[in-house]
Order: structure tokens, then C-alpha cells, then sequence
């Protein structure tokens, strides 16, 4: 289980070389509207060069977060430093990022080479060299041909490309995505978010991508930062999130796992004995103490097999059953801990479905489980 | 920031060292030597050489100013504490020096001097980080917030000032109490036969009743007509909706006189043929009724065509499927769904009844309202403008009332359901009786209208119409005559002056009254800050204020310093300005609610300011509101009469106040011929704007409203 994290592990001193200051570094940072808190006493910082996502469900926090390191929400407490330069009270015009709005927010009254060329215009650039750079960005897009049409004539992708165009081409310190494929089919998504990866790693842009699509997530971060109810509930790599979550909400919200109860008898080293009903697992106890643990199982750690075959199985029986082509998924009611669950299981084996009410004897794979810390 | 705050560092400078401080008699004066007595001289210049020490102190906060823009804080940026310091001691030591030192009314110097003094605060407070840290934004709050109070919120006080004063001025709490409860204002002796005349305010009261009833129902029967059947006229609908617009709101008045006044076709006719009496009961209650319902059915019916259409017809069609009769839907599903929007438009007519002042003073007779009363304790013999406070305070907290009524009460009862997408079913057709009481309540409204405007633009071309039909041209000549004199052409026509006088403040005020209401319409949807729900508050407040009111208090404020300016042509603009910019708000709020918030954002991520995106990303997708705002409230000046009939002197007369006056001494013909002229110019000012709109939807705006509507359906 070995992973590269990219991120300073907290405790470490930031370098002190102004090179290496994180591009954006929030602390304390809390934001009231009115009674209701929206973000509470979040502190987290962004090495340059990487793209870090916020992720969690709606309203938890993340495109507040998002909005006060562009300037468009002013903190209620906590300070923001950009570059190392604290810029809790400067506007959205003052500070050194650019964002890219989920619903695009192209000028419908200027041309797509306008739109680009704005930020450059109104810093004060020529408008002849303004425009040549405009082009420039725009060959990198892709939308080479297209600078004279107007928003309203491109295709949806079109227009995300000429809102990424328009950002990258003030060269900002950090660039914001506010959930940029939301407004895209699901065959786009996948490639216009391998297009912003690719972007980002050639010009080894500082990237703050929002999301609430997990999968999302997971394929282009170099680092994620979960959130719920307006705290970081885990920060860390797409690795470490799935492999090693930090509680059941991360567990359960990442991987959809199946919390299962279980007894850790004894531990020995880095690993320890769990025993989930008749079985007996072992894996890396992760400091918990001895005594009862929950486990996350993910779907497909889950193995079901006839009674009777293998030995140490749990008992269970179907009580959904589900062809999806290439898989099968099914609902298993097991007794564990003394009362009935239901495990949401998915399993490649499509040639020898169950059916509902089949009993089955339920195993796991040690690889795909592991204990939620208390 | 540091260039923008010397500029205004600079003009603060020049508004004490250079700009004459006072408003001087005969201005120009010699004002940089500073020696004219009268008032001449910028403030540095009087308080060194004419021993004025008060104005001394006005260049300390400049001093701090300077500090402010030229010190550093830790983070290298100008010093924020002093620059506040700087603007609240400014306008803090101008205010008070000017309140408590008699001295000639404030001029230019000081209006600079005021503005800087707020600018610098507000440079101060955004380096504060109020407002996302934007001065442009803390800046425009201030200039609104400002302008507001010095020229709604200071007037108001005057007026409740003044009425806790006795005739020498001093404070007196002892006769407020049988002032407010005078029994000319609240006897009841028509009731209890204890006399014959109520008080004006029930008068008042009890017109805006039958008015706001009358109107409402009118109202309603044209929007049946307009929504529920198949009426093939609908576009001369359209033309209804538009005539409150151009008609000035004392023309029906004169109208009914000719008609129905002793002497009118009507009354003529009636005792010629049946011989019915000649009478004047038109004059009172039954006539300012019936003007006030003319003039304002077609604002109860635009507002409840809007909610007429809301009502889904998929719960008419449901009650129906339940076997229910249309009249029973109608009773039972239809009515209860329209009733807050009923309440609402009987409060809007209630309203404009108790504002009214163009009607009653013609139509009146011995029947007095709140309005004529105020007009009369003010011009009248009496010249009582304690009492003309006392009833303008009673006006006013009848409309606040109401006001506040409709949008805290109804503002959050509405059951109709607005929503993008096209509801699937047909609107029921009206039940039978329904149907016949709306039509004939349309045609008895129509027949009245045809023959209102039909008397004003036939009337004009008439000798006296009713007496002497012969038909002649000679109102039109007295009143727009051109000669051709020893030095060439002249206008010889004795209604020019009063016309050019209200085109040009008209005009002037157009541009300011449109820019103030966007301005502040941006403020209210856009911005976000601490104390936005008061700064609504007190702008949705101006709206009900009535004309009349805004007059006294005019005249109460701004006849004696530190502002003074009764008698110049910039009191009649400024007038005009602060009760015509709701109009400005309203088309600004609703065209902003439309363009997508994240485009401001997106254009401050690209470090463009806030006053940069108003310019280049706003204004651009504002331009049909502009249009808007600019020709309504140059119509609305035109037509205004209730406000400036107090403001306007012989030399800035006022085309309405011309009007009124000829109609009082009888000249009717000469009244309704200019009321032509008037009617034809904003006809004109409105097919403009029908031009200029129109045709920017063909060209590049239809691309960028396509976008919205695509967008908009994407976040759906």
C-alpha cells in the first residue's frame, strides 16, 4: 500500500523560500450569513503546480470556499494568503486568480476573441497585443477560426473551452473551477475533464477544482480536500481517501462502502485480527483499539458463494438482484453484531446469478476492506 | 487606488481653497478676493479675510486625508483609519457648522466638499474590507444613501419638525395633539348631523375607498376580458395600458367638467332632451370619483392581468374534471387564487387616490381632500405651513400605511405560481354572468374614456366647448403664437415659456433621474453588504411619498439655508429626480434579474473593477432598461404637477402649472389645447422609445437574450 503523497503532511514547516509558499493558504477561515455558517474554522494550504479538489455534497461548504480565495465572499474571521500575500480584504479584482464558472459566464455581447481578450483589456494591455495573446490561448483550446462568433453560436463544450481560454490567459497565480462539467453530457465530461487535466499538468498550473461527483475527483486530483457541513472532514490523495478513510462519512461518500460491524480481537505489529461474524480478516488495525470496530467494505470486496463451499463464510440471503451486463449487483441481509443489515454487493461473476431469497455464505476480500478509525 | 484618491484629495482642496463656499447673490461675484459680504469667496478665503473662523476648520480633515492617502499600514497600503477619520469629520464639521451658524445657503464649494468627504470614508471603509474591499461600490452606497437623505429623508424631517413648532418657530410639543386631532381634519358632522361637512382626512379616506373598490373592479373586468376570452381586440388593450402614461393627471378632470358641469355637452343634452335640471353635483366626491376611476383602472388592470395569468388553468381544468360548474370554479378556485393580488391592486389605486392632486383641485368644489388642503394652507391666504405639516404628516402616514400594508403583508401571499415552463391545459371559459358584468363594466369605461380624450383633443379646436362650437384655432394661436416682430420671429404665445422651462428641466433631469435609479436598482440586486435590507427600506420608502408631501417639505427645507433653492431651476430637477427615480429602480431591477450574476464575477476574477464591469459588461446588456428609464421618466416630469406646483415661480413655471392655473380662472379651452400638446409630445416620446428598443432586440441583442434563455434552461 504504498502512495506518493504531494502534499506537505501537516506538521512539517512550509519551506521558507518564497518559491515554495503554498499559491493559496487559508487560516481559521470562517464565513457567516447571518445565523447560518456556511464554513467553520477551515485552514488548509495549496502547493503550487497541483490541482486540488473540494469535494462534498451541496452545501457543504465548498463553493464558499472557492468564492472567498477568488474574492467574490469576504471571510467572517480567519485570513487568506494568496502567493504568501494576505489578501483577506482585497477584492475580487486585486487578487491573482481567475475562475471558471459553471455556467460559463461568457459576455453574450462580445465576440469569443473579446471575451478572451477582456481580463488583458481592462489590466490596461493594448488592445492589438491583448488580442494577439487571445488568439494564442485560444490555438491552445482548440477554438483556433472560431474568435469572431459570438457565445450564443458555440456548442456547450465550445463555450467551457473559450471560459478556460478567458482564465488562463491572465497567466493567474490560481486558477478556480467552479463545477465546470455540470452543464456538459456525460460522454463530454469525461473528456473535457482529461483536457483540463492534461492543461494543467503541461503548464503545471495551481488548480482549485469544485465538485460533487467523487468519481470526478478521483481522476483528476492530485490531492482532495473532502467537505461536510462546512468542515475539511479528510484531506488527502485520491489514495488515501479511498484506501485509507477517515471516518464513515468519508468512507460511505467515497467508494459508496458498506459499514460493517466487526470485533478486533488482537494486534500484532501494524496489522491486526478482525472477525466479522463466522470470518476471520486480517488487516493494518490503523491504531484502533481492541474491541468492537466498524469495518468499510467496499461493493466489491464482498464474495458470495453457495453455502456450504469454502468455510468461514457469513450467512446471508439475496434480497434484490440486479443484471447490469458486464456485472451483477445485489442486496445480501446478513445478522452481524446481533442485528440484520444490508450489504450492497457487486460482483464480475454475471454466469452464475442468485436470485432473490437464495441463502449464500458471504466472504471478503482483505484487500478492498479496512477499519474506520474511531 | 492611490491615483483615484488623489483626484479626489485634489477636488477637495479646490472645494475650499478655490469653489465659492455659499451661494451668493448674483453669482458670479468676485469670489477667489473674497470680498463680497453677501457670501462670495471659497470657505479658506472667508475665514481668513472675513473673520468666517467656522470655516477654518474644514481644511483638517483634508490635512488627514492627506495623511491617510500618503502614510502606509503595515501591508503598504494607505492608512484606512485616517481616511475615515477624514470623511466623517468633514461632513460631521460641515453639517454642524452649517446648522448652527446663520450664513447664506451652501454652494458649490461645499456640495464638492461633501462628496469628497464621502468618498474619502468610503476609500477608507474599503480598505476596511467593507464590500469585497471595493470603493466604487462603498462610494455609490454613500452618494445614494446621501442624496436620499439630504433630499428625501432631511425634507420629511423638516415637515415633522415644523409641525411641533409654533408660528415663531420655537418647539412646542403643547399644540401638536389638537393639531393632529383638529376637528376640521377629523369631525364627523356629516355623519352625526352635527354640521354639515366631515373632516379631509375622512373625505380623503373615504374617496380612496370607493375609488380603490371601483377601481379594482374595473380593473379586473378588463383583465377577465384580456386573459379569459376570446376578445379580438386585444392589442387595443395594449393601448389602455398606456394611457396613464401620457395623460397628465388632472386632463380627465377638466374633461368631465366639460362634459358634465353646468354648462357641459352632457348636461346640456340631458336637460334639452329630458329636461333634467342643470346641476353641479359633478363637483365633489361623485366627480373626483369618477376621474380618479378613469385614471386609474389601467393600473389595477396591469396588475392584475399579471395575476390573472399566473392561475394555472390545470386547476380549473382539475376542478372541473370534479364535476364543479364554471361559475362554481370560478367562485371557488378562480377567486380565492386572485384574491391577494385583488388586495394588492386596490391598495396601488388606494394609493394613487390619497396622492392625488390634479382632480380634487378641479373637481373638488367644497369637497376637500388632504392634498388640495395642503396646496391651500400653503399658497392660500392663510399661508399656514404648520398646518400644511400637520396634514402633509397625516398624508403621509396614511400612504406609508398603506404602503407598508402591501409589501410586508401581500408581499409574501401569492399563490400563484410563475414558472418558465409553458403549463400544459386551457383556461376555462368564464361563466356566463361573469362575463356580461365584465363587459358592460369595459364598455360603460370605454364609452367614458373615448369620450374624455375625444373632448380634449375635439375641445381644443372649439371656441368654447358647449357654449359656442364654432371652431377656431385661437387657443392654439394664444398659447403657441409665433410672430414675426421688428427683430425677427418670436414666440409670442404666452404657453411657450412654461414649455421650454419643462422640456429642458425635463431633459436634464431625464439622464440624472435614470442614472440615480440604475444606480441603485445595481445596489439592491447586485450587491451584497451590511445594512442592505435598511438601504432598501428607505429606498422603497421614497415610492410612497406622496407629491404633495414632497412639495411642503421642498418648500420647508430648502427656502432657508444651508440649502437653499426655492426659486431656481435646480430645485424643480432635483424634485424631479428623487420622485421619478423608482422608475429607474424598477426597469433596473428587472432587466439586472435577468442577466446571469456570474458574469459580474467573472468579469472581477479578470480584474476588471466594479465600476469597469458596470461599464463594459452591464451597461452593454442594461441598454433596453436605459431607454426605458430615460423616456419614462422624462414623461413622468412632464406630466408631474403635484410636486412642483409649490416649486414653481413666475420665471420656472411648469407647463402643468400653467394648466391648472388656466383652468382655475375657467380658461378651459386654452387648458385642454395645451393638454393636447403635452399628450402629443409624450405619444411621440414613447413611440421613440418603441423604436429604439424595438429594433436593438432585431439586431445583436437577440443573440445575447438566445444565450440567457439557453443558459438559464442549462441550470434548470
Amino acid at each position: 500500500m504504498t502512495h506518493f503523497p504531494t502534499s506537505v503532511p501537516l506538521g512539517t514547516p512550509a519551506p521558507a523560500s518564497p518559491v515554495n509558499r503554498p499559491a493559496v493558504e487559508f487560516r481559521a477561515v470562517t464565513k457567516r450569513y447571518g445565523a447560518f455558517t456556511a464554513v467553520t474554522d477551515v485552514s488548509f494550504s495549496i502547493e503550487t503546480g497541483t490541482l486540488v479538489t473540494l469535494l462534498g455534497p451541496s452545501g457543504c461548504g465548498k463553493t464558499t470556499t472557492l468564492r472567498m480565495i477568488a474574492g467574490l465572499e469576504q471571510t467572517s474571521i480567519g485570513s487568506i494568503l494568496i502567493g504568501g500575500e494576505d489578501v483577506t480584504t482585497r477584492s475580487a479584482a486585486e487578487r491573482d486568480v481567475s475562475m471558471v464558472f459553471q455556467s460559463y459566464a461568457l459576455f453574450p455581447h462580445m465576440s469569443v476573441l473579446d471575451n478572451v481578450a477582456y481580463g488583458l483589456v481592462v489590466g490596461g494591455m493594448a488592445k492589438r497585443q491583448a488580442e494577439e495573446a487571445a488568439r494564442a490561448k485560444l490555438e491552445l483550446v482548440g477554438l483556433a477560426g472560431l474568435e469572431k462568433r459570438l457565445p450564443s453560436e458555440l456548442s456547450g463544450g465550445q463555450q467551457q473551452r473559450v471560459a478556460v481560454a478567458r482564465a488562463i490567459v491572465l497567466e493567474p497565480r490560481v486558477l478556480l473551477f467552479d463545477e465546470p462539467l455540470s452543464n456538459l453530457d456525460a460522454k463530454m465530461r469525461r473528456r473535457v475533464r482529461e483536457d483540463i487535466r492534461q492543461l494543467q499538468q503541461s503548464l503545471k498550473l495551481t488548480v482549485v477544482y469544485v465538485t460533487h461527483d467523487q468519481e470526478e475527483a478521483l481522476a483528476v486530483s492530485d490531492r482532495i480536500i473532502v467537505m461536510a457541513g462546512g468542515k475539511i472532514a479528510q484531506d488527502g490523495s485520491p489514495r488515501d481517501l479511498y484506501e485509507r478513510p477517515a471516518s464513515r462519512f468519508i468512507a460511505d461518500f467515497i467508494g459508496d462502502a458498506n459499514i460493517v460491524p466487526a470485533l478486533l480481537e488482537a494486534r500484532d505489529g501494524g496489522l491486526g485480527r478482525f472477525k466479522v461474524g463466522a470470518a476471520s480478516l486480517i488487516l493494518p488495525h490503523r491504531d484502533v483499539a481492541e474491541g468492537p470496530v466498524e469495518l468499510a467494505v467496499r461493493p466489491h470486496a464482498i464474495q458470495l458463494a453457495a453455502v456450504g463451499e469454502g468455510s468461514g463464510g457469513v450467512p446471508g440471503r439475496i434480497l434484490y438482484a440486479a443484471y447490469l451486463g458486464d456485472h451483477m449487483e445485489y442486496e445480501v441481509a446478513v445478522t452481524l453484531g446481533g442485528r440484520e443489515i444490508t450489504l450492497f454487493a457487486c460482483t464480475l461473476d454475471v454466469d452464475t446469478p442468485r436470485v432473490i431469497g437464495d441463502a449464500v455464505s458471504v466472504g471478503f476480500v482483505p484487500q478492498s476492506v479496512t477499519v474506520i478509525p474511531a | 487606488m492611490q491615483r483615484r484618491l488623489g483626484f479626489w484629495l485634489a477636488a477637495g482642496w479646490a472645494a475650499v481653497l478655490l469653489l465659492p463656499w455659499h451661494i451668493a447673490e448674483g453669482w458670479p461675484t468676485p469670489w477667489l478676493t473674497g470680498s463680497n459680504d453677501a457670501g462670495g469667496g471659497s470657505a479658506l478665503l472667508q475665514g481668513l479675510l472675513l473673520g468666517r473662523w467656522w470655516l477654518l476648520p474644514l481644511a483638517l480633515p483634508l490635512l488627514a486625508g492627506l495623511v491617510g492617502a500618503l502614510g502606509r499600514d503595515p501591508q503598504g497600503r494607505p492608512r484606512a483609519a485616517w481616511l475615515i477619520g477624514a470623511g466623517l469629520g468633514g461632513l460631521g464639521w460641515l453639517a454642524l457648522e452649517s446648522l448652527a451658524v446663520a450664513q447664506p445657503g451652501l454652494g458649490l464649494g461645499a456640495a464638492l466638499y461633501a462628496v469628497t468627504a464621502l468618498v474619502l470614508c468610503a476609500h477608507g471603509l474599503a480598505l476596511r474590507g467593507w464590500c469585497k474591499g471595493d470603493v466604487f461600490i462603498v462610494s455609490s452606497i454613500g452618494l445614494v444613501l446621501g442624496s436620499i437623505l439630504v433630499f428625501v429623508g432631511y425634507p420629511v424631517i423638516r415637515i415633522l419638525l415644523s409641525a411641533v413648532q409654533d408660528n415663531d418657530g420655537h418647539l412646542t410639543l403643547v399644540g401638536l395633539f389638537d393639531k393632529l386631532t383638529d376637528g376640521g381634519i377629523w369631525g364627523l358632522g356629516c355623519v352625526t348631523g352635527a354640521g354639515s361637512v366631515c373632516g379631509v382626512a375622512w373625505n380623503t379616506l373615504a374617496l380612496a375607498t370607493v375609488v380603490g373598490l371601483m377601481t379594482t373592479v374595473s380593473g379586473l373586468a378588463f383583465a377577465l376580458i384580456a386573459v379569459r376570452t376570446g376578445f379580438r381586440f386585444k392589442a387595443a388593450l395594449r393601448l389602455v395600458s398606456i394611457l396613464p402614461v401620457i395623460t397628465p393627471p388632472f386632463v380627465i378632470g377638466l374633461a368631465i367638467i366639460l362634459l358634465f358641469g353646468r354648462a357641459g355637452v352632457v348636461t346640456d343634452l340631458m336637460s334639452s332632451l329630458f329636461d333634467i335640471p342643470r346641476s353641479r353635483w359633478i363637483y365633489g366626491m361623485p366627480g373626483v370619483a369618477m376621474a380618479q376611476v378613469l385614471a386609474f383602472t389601467p393600473i389595477s388592470f396591469l396588475v392584475l392581468v399579471g395575476v390573472l395569468q399566473g392561475v394555472s388553468p390545470t386547476l380549473e381544468e382539475a376542478s372541473q374534471t370534479l364535476r364543479a360548474t364554471p361559475w362554481v370554479t370560478f367562485r371557488t378556485v378562480t377567486l380565492p387564487l386572485i384574491r391577494p393580488g385583488l388586495a394588492n391592486a386596490f391598495l396601488i389605486s388606494f394609493i394613487e387616490s390619497l396622492a392625488d392632486f390634479g382632480n380634487p383641485l378641479v373637481l373638488g368644489g367644497n369637497f376637500d381632500v388632504l392634498s388640495t388642503k395642503i396646496f391651500f394652507a400653503v399658497v392660500g391666504a392663510a399661508q399656514d405651513q404648520g398646518r400644511a405639516a400637520v396634514l402633509a404628516i397625516i398624508l403621509l402616514s396614511f400612504t406609508l400605511s398603506a404602503f407598508l400594508a402591501q409589501r410586508l403583508w401581500l408581499g409574501r401571499r401569492s399563490y400563484t405560481t410563475v414558472s418558465g415552463k409553458g403549463d400544459a391545459g386551457l383556461a376555462s371559459p368564464l361563466p356566463t354572468g361573469v362575463r356580461w358584468a365584465a363587459t358592460s363594466i369595459a364598455a360603460v369605461w370605454t364609452a367614458l374614456t373615448l369620450l374624455v380624450y375625444g373632448t380634449i383633443l375635439v375641445g381644443g379646436f372649439l371656441k368654447s366647448l358647449g357654449r359656442d362650437n364654432t371652431p377656431t384655432l385661437i387657443h392654439y394661436q394664444t398659447a403657441f403664437g409665433i410672430e414675426h416682430g421688428p427683430n425677427g420671429w418670436w414666440f409670442s404665445g404666452s404657453a411657450w415659456d412654461s414649455l421650454f422651462t419643462t422640456l429642458g428641466v425635463s431633459l436634464v433631469a431625464m439622464p440624472l433621474t435614470a442614472a440615480l435609479g440604475l444606480l441603485t436598482a445595481y445596489l439592491l440586486v447586485r450587491q451584497n453588504f451590511i445594512g442592505r435590507g435598511a438601504f432598501e427600506f428607505i429606498t422603497m420608502l421614497s415610492f410612497a411619498i406622496p407629491g404633495t408631501v414632497i412639495g411642503v417639505s421642498y418648500i420647508l427645507a430648502f427656502n432657508t439655508p444651508p440649502i437653499e433653492l426655492t426659486g431656481t431651476g435646480l430645485i424643480l430637477i432635483i424634485a424631479f429626480v428623487f420622485r421619478n427615480m423608482p422608475v429607474g429602480i424598477r426597469a433596473g431591477i428587472a432587466t439586472l434579474s435577468q442577466i446571469d450574476k456570474s458574469l459580474d464575477e467573472a468579469s472581477l476574477t479578470l480584474g476588471a473593477r466594479s465600476f469597469t464591469t458596470l461599464r463594459r459588461v452591464i451597461l452593454p446588456l442594461l441598454r433596453p432598461a436605459i431607454v426605458t428609464a430615460m423616456v419614462y421618466s422624462f414623461v413622468r416630469a412632464i406630466t408631474s404637477v403635484s410636486a412642483v406646483i409649490f416649486l414653481v415661480t413666475a420665471k420656472y413655471n411648469l407647463a402643468t402649472a400653467y394648466i391648472v392655473g388656466r383652468a382655475e380662472v375657467g380658461e378651459y379651452g386654452l387648458a385642454i389645447a395645451y393638454s393636447s400638446v403635452l399628450i402629443a409630445i409624450m405619444v411621440l416620446a414613447l413611440l421613440m422609445i418603441q423604436l429604439l428598443v424595438g429594433e436593438r432586440r432585431l439586431g445583436r441583442r437577440a443573440s445575447a437574450l438566445s444565450v440567457r434563455s439557453s443558459a438559464s434552461k442549462v441550470n434548470a
